[in-house]
């Protein structure tokens, strides 16, 4: 387990959320130390969706409390989104707008400085350049994702939350992604909480793994502490166990930090 | 350090309420079925109604069909309907594009997208009623422009009007989802018959009169026939409607926050779609 003395970039308390009889989160605690990357698994239902969209703002917890930032995201969240994103390849960018066009909407939403010249920097750097002018509707799976991490690093964040960030990329461009957000976290310093199914990316990119099973954080380690723990040759197979055990392996009595 | 503003004042509110008018902008100019549309049914209304009014003025003798009632009053419930279908049609973009997450992950207040929301009302509204003022003076000669300043009291009341009817629909389609939308084409309709559009309020039972002195529009069409038939502009009904305006533009505000909360509660800004 991590210990960091620096202020948690995320800190989280008896976080629940309940939607009538159902508990998607069930008293989470969490820290996530700044500059980390945190990767969030767990199968279909687990909770990382919705705990991801609380961390957002999107979704008001039941109780519990949520600090980004050193911001409470329930009083005071909009003191602290400018310095967050988010990325998902399933939620897409207005498709009719042209990709400056996107860029420069999303780039005044969040305030930021000299935008034509940041979005032209961000261009050059996800290779998006000639594509500026086209609207988003017309590019490829893989153009769009670009676009939607560009639209993400506009505002240069300090916390990046990134939900399945290359699903459905063949393996290049999916490569080629990872590594600009490795790249982006390297410069910045940047937070990254990283939810994903590929089990490759997150060994790759995280220094950091957290399972989710059932609403809780079920285990909680670096990607080779749990391959040695469960005695794995990689993170699927943990993953496999832990989906299909009934037993919560390491319980939560104090934040995991 | 994220290179975003995290400033609060008005310079960065009206930055992002403009990014929001760019972002609908943009929009209708990659879309010239969606400019034409907002031409179309005005100019549609306006000349049936017209036409009609030439053919009444030739049977009857009333002053009512000489001095264009019936043109103002369709020209000015285009402002009404119209002013809320572009504010609800702009908010329902955003629910078809599915971009409502991503705007609501950004420092983009609810008040900031609701002036957004009203500055694309009164653009939409312009781009189609422009053109048919001018067609109406053509066809038909009336000079809706002749009302002079009171025209600005009659569109003010209006707008009114139409932002809170288009904030309380929105406010439903957050909440349940586009289930709702319907009402975003149906709810201004009941306004017609109650609100004495194309006929004076006596004309209506004496219990619907005391139903239609609570609706602000009542006091608009009653001011422009005042104006039109006895061209006396009757301020005190301005002040009325601008009264009844602002208390159910508050109670509109207040049931979109409350369905904005409620929305976030349930996880609805999660799964915006059909």
């Amino acid at each position: 387990m991590q210990k960091t003395s620096a202020a948690p970039a995320i800190r989280i308390r008896n976080l629940v959320k309940r939607y009538g009889s159902v508990t998607a989160v069930d008293g989470l605690d969490l820290d996530i130390a700044p500059g980390s990357v945190t990767a969030l698994l767990g199968g279909n239902g687990a909770g990382k969706t919705t705990t991801i969209a609380m961390i957002m703002g999107l979704l008001l917890p039941t109780s519990g409390s949520i600090e980004v930032l050193g911001h409470d995201m329930l009083t005071s969240r909009y003191r602290v989104l400018a310095r967050m994103n988010f990325e998902s390849p399933y939620v897409e960018m207005p498709l009719r707008l042209t990709v400056r066009q996107n860029l420069t909407v999303f780039g005044r939403l969040y305030g930021v400085a000299g935008l034509a010249a940041r979005i032209d920097a961000l261009a050059r750097e996800l290779e998006l350049s000639e594509f500026l002018g086209r609207p988003v509707g017309k590019l490829s799976a893989g153009q769009k994702t670009r676009v939607s991490l560009a639209k993400s690093l506009v505002n240069e964040p300090d916390l990046l939350l990134l939900d399945e960030p290359t699903a459905s990329l063949d393996p290049d461009t999916a490569d080629w992604v990872r590594s600009h957000i490795e790249r982006y976290c390297a410069e910045r310093g940047a937070t990254v909480l990283l939810a994903s199914h590929n089990m490759g990316e997150v060994e790759r990119m995280a220094s950091r793994v957290l399972m989710m099973k059932a609403g809780k954080i079920v285990d909680d380690d670096t990607p080779s502490g749990l391959l040695a723990r469960y005695g794995r040759q990689n993170l699927e197979e943990v993953f496999l166990d832990i989906a299909r055990s009934p037993v919560v392996r390491a319980s939560q009595t104090e934040p995991v930090a | 350090m994220s290179m975003a503003g995290t400033d609060t004042g008005l310079s960065a509110r009206m930055n992002r309420v403009g990014a929001m008018v760019l972002r609908h902008w943009y929009l209708l100019r990659h879309s010239w079925p969606r400019t034409l549309e907002l031409i179309y049914w005005p100019t549609v209304q306006m000349l049936m109604w017209g036409f009609l009014q030439v053919w009444l003025a030739g049977k009857t003798d009333t002053v009512a069909t000489a001095a264009g009632v019936f043109i103002g009053g369709v020209l000015l419930w285009d402002v009404l309907f119209r002013g809320q279908l572009g504010f609800s049609i702009t908010f329902l973009e955003e629910m078809w594009a599915r971009n409502l997450g991503h705007l609501m992950m950004t420092p983009l207040r609810p008040s900031e997208f609701v002036a957004s929301l009203m500055v694309m009302s009164v653009t939409r509204v312009a781009i189609g009623f422009v053109p048919v003022t001018i067609l109406a003076l053509w066809f038909f000669g009336f000079n809706l422009w002749g009302m002079g300043l009171a025209l600005v009291a009659f569109f003010a009341n209006l707008y009114l009007t139409s932002w809170s009817i288009g904030l309380f629909v929105s406010g439903l389609v957050l909440r349940y989802g586009l289930g709702a939308e319907s009402l975003a084409w149906s709810l201004s309709f009941l306004l017609l018959p109650l609100c004495c559009v194309y006929y004076p309020l006596e004309t209506l039972p004496g219990w619907l009169q005391i139903v239609s002195l609570s609706l602000a529009p009542t006091y608009v069409f009653e001011g422009m026939r005042a104006l039109l038939l006895e061209n006396v502009f009757r301020g005190d009904l301005m002040i009325r409607a601008l009264a009844l305006n602002a208390a159910y533009f508050a109670l509109s505000a207040y049931a979109f926050r409350r369905l904005f909360d409620a929305s976030r509660r349930a996880g609805a800004l999660l799964q915006m779609g059909e």
